[in-house]
């Protein structure tokens, strides 16, 4: 049996989900070079609150058609107020403050969030469980699709094209590519950057629920350390496709879950790597791999003026 | 501009730091009205928050029911016992530093704990060093109590350690006989997260099973943590096993049974008793069905002398999950408690208690409630009863019970 086509598939669904966390770091830093790194904590309260939907808000047995888009709903409210309310809270009072700061208070802010769930959601201190869509596998050819990894299949390229036929199209979506060009010069064009850069907040938080959801159907539970993981490798991803750059994140997303899977399940076939290979060594290809392109292409895949700016 | 923002950094920091804190400390109120007894200590150390913390907290519940009936039979006068509960959430560093912290309290006379065997290893110089007794009701590990060379030679690292959980050594054999005998098992893909615990189980099975005859058709190991497993799903449905033994515990297993079963493998997992708990069911809803793991023990619940256990815990209203270790747990506690009272008398406690009770625990021989409690010249139980259970219907069913030998 060929398990190519399988492979890349997995690649696919576990990068469409990177790429959909990555968005939000790459947005935020190409408008306001911030790398928000409480972004993977915005990520797990998405998760959390969609949960909150299920169990507390809508009957009980609701069919999953139904309350599928609630916690998405649900999910993406929280994530996005928790995203805007950092902005506004913890990040715009340090605007113009030096880079370390809002840094460090990123830091802050994601292990408060990850400890506020920790300790006051009912039973977070361990998994707990996630709705699930009945169903599957179903069958591609020789590829086999869960119906968690349908979701994600399904919602990834959604976002993708919403978002970039909002950036290209909309008044709004010019005013980001502006502010993210040149925010001073933006400001003296009428752009009211203060807005852009809460729209940014807010885009990120929104996809990475989104995500967030697409992860709990995949894996079956959400954790409250869940966006630790999940958010580095997503940051990975932004680089990876030039962080600023919003294709860029989706495309280092998916290059990124593709490594992973490979690595998987090729490097200890070959001779003399059977001891580097495996799961166990998944991440450490990864990051061999961006080590790899920043040396050799330091804008990342797609690139995006970093030099310039950083 | 720049102070406003420095009180903002140093708030956010400070709320991040104290929330941190708060969860490593666990309240240690207890009445102090009681005035005229002695007070002593039994500490308990297992990861009571975050992974694996449903059995961990199994094991505290299971000592404080011990302690509770210890002190309302009073059955060491002039003593009253107290329990300390030390959260090492399975990090292998906290567990020695909660271990330095119990060894610096006087009170502390003996310790239960710690669930994992990896913690276990970091936890036993320290124990040794202040000749205080510790009782792992769960750590299989043989190397614990039979030294680094135990399949060669044995020999006892520390005379401070006991455990009432049988070895990996008779887990992965008794595992592997029961794949290859009964469910007639041929192929089996061997996975483990590359602890002390899952590896060590996982080569004992796979030596048992190839033993026996069968063929390991692959081998890959996870990380702790790890949640994506499509890419070890693929390679395993391709390498045409008929079974999967994993090496670990619930935390990933649950999440790769699910995705065995999505991926569309319909083979059973198999694995040792860090899979054994309700929350690896839970988890896995359906798609756990049919899957085994071995345990210690007989189960708890068929023995009629821990009915009197089970309907306190679940009267209690104590968390966690008393199958897996808590009886096991009240029987350690148990065993340092008949100790204490052979060594304290009336109240006073001698100036080196510690290692006396250390002499008093090794001669132990009481019937506890998960079965005959006593120690070999390692510190190993004597009892090596273990069970096979499945997933039938949505819960754990025990269908082997017996005793291996290699």
């Amino acid at each position: 049996m060929n398990t190519l086509p399988q492979q890349l598939a997995n690649g696919l669904f576990l990068g469409s989900m990177y790429g959909l966390i990555a968005i939000g770091y790459t947005m935020v830093y190409g408008i306001v070079q911030l790398i928000n790194f409480a972004h993977g904590e915005i990520f797990m309260t998405g998760g959390f609150g969609a949960l909150t939907v299920y169990l507390y808000v809508l009957p009980n047995g609701t069919s999953m058609w139904i309350a599928l888009p609630a916690m998405l709903i649900g999910g993406g409210l929280v994530s996005v107020l928790i995203a805007v309310g950092a902005e506004r809270f913890a990040y715009r009072p340090l605007r113009g403050a030096p880079r370390l700061a809002p840094l460090i208070t990123a830091i802050g802010l994601s292990l408060a969030l990850q400890q506020a769930v920790f300790n006051w959601y009912p039973d977070a201190k361990t998994d707990i469980n996630f709705p699930q869509i009945d169903g599957g596998p179903w069958h591609l050819g020789s590829i086999s699709i869960s119906s968690g990894s349908l979701f994600v299949i399904i919602a990834a390229p959604i976002c993708m094209a919403a978002l970039a036929l909002f950036v290209s199209l909309s008044r709004t979506g010019r005013a980001m590519q502006a502010t993210a060009q040149d925010p001073d010069t933006a400001q003296l064009m009428g752009i009211d950057t203060n807005r852009i850069i809460v729209i940014a907040f807010a885009i990120g938080g929104f996809f990475a629920a989104v995500a967030a959801v697409a992860y709990g159907l995949r894996y079956g539970s959400v954790k409250y350390d869940m966006g630790f993981q999940m958010g580095l490798k997503a940051f990975t991803a932004a680089v990876l496709g030039g962080i600023g750059n919003i294709y860029g994140a989706m495309i280092g997303g998916l290059v990124l879950g593709l490594a992973e899977t490979m690595a998987t399940s090729y490097i200890d076939g070959i001779p003399g790597m059977q001891q580097l290979g495996g799961g166990g060594w998944a991440s450490v290809w990864a990051f061999v791999l961006l080590i790899l392109v920043l040396l050799f292409r330091p804008q990342g895949l797609v690139g995006e003026r970093v030099a310039d700016r950083a | 501009m720049r102070q406003r923002s420095l009180v903002i950094l140093t708030s956010v920091l400070t709320t991040g730091a104290l929330t941190l804190t708060a969860c490593g400390s666990r309240d240690d109120s207890g009445d102090s009205k009681s005035s005229k007894k002695t007070e002593i200590i039994i500490g308990v150390d297992a990861p009571l928050t975050g992974q694996n913390s449903a059995t961990g907290l199994g094991i505290q519940g299971g000592v404080q029911i011990a302690v509770d009936d210890a002190n309302k039979n009073n059955t060491v006068p002039g003593v009253t016992f107290k329990v300390e509960a030390h959260d090492d959430k399975a990090i292998p560093a906290q567990g020695q530093s909660n271990a330095t912290g119990l060894v610096q309290n006087e009170k502390v006379l003996g310790v239960v704990g710690p669930l994992n065997s990896g913690v276990a290893t970091q936890m036993q110089q320290v124990f040794a060093t202040a000749n205080l007794v510790e009782i792992s009701p769960s750590n299989t590990a043989p190397e614990l109590t039979q030294g680094k060379n135990w399949q060669t030679s044995k020999s006892r690292p520390f005379k401070t350690y006991f455990r009432t959980a049988t070895t990996d050594a008779l887990q992965g054999g008794f595992a592997a006989d029961y794949a290859y005998n009964t469910l007639k098992k041929r192929k089996v893909f061997v996975v483990d997260d590359k602890q002390t615990y899952g590896a060590g189980l996982a080569k004992l099975f796979k030596a048992g099973f190839t033993k026996a005859g069968g063929k390991v058709a692959g081998e890959d190991h996870v990380n702790t943590g790890d949640t994506d497993f499509s890419a070890l799903v693929t390679k395993i449905k391709n390498s045409k096993a008929d079974l999967v033994y994993y090496g670990g515990q619930y935390d990933e297993s649950e999440k790769l049974t699910k995705q065995l079963k999505d991926g569309g493998a319909k083979i059973p997992l198999f694995g040792g008793d860090g899979m054994f708990t309700p929350t690896y069911i839970e988890t896995a809803g359906k798609t756990s069905e049919g899957d085994l793991v071995t345990s210690v023990g007989q189960p708890v619940d068929s023995l009629p002398s821990a009915a009197d256990f089970i309907k306190k815990y679940k009267a209690s209203g104590l968390k966690g999950d008393y199958g897996t270790y808590g009886g096991y747990s009240y029987d350690a506690a148990t065993a340092i408690i008949k100790a204490i009272g052979n060594v304290v008398k009336d109240g006073k406690i001698p100036t080196d208690a510690r290692a006396k009770i250390v002499a008093e625990v090794q001669k132990t021989k009481f019937d506890g409630i998960a079965g005959p409690v006593s120690f070999d010249e390692y510190g190993d139980t004597t009892n090596k009863q273990l069970t096979v259970y499945q997933v039938v219907d949505g819960k754990w069913k025990a269908v082997k019970s017996g005793t291996f030998n290699g």
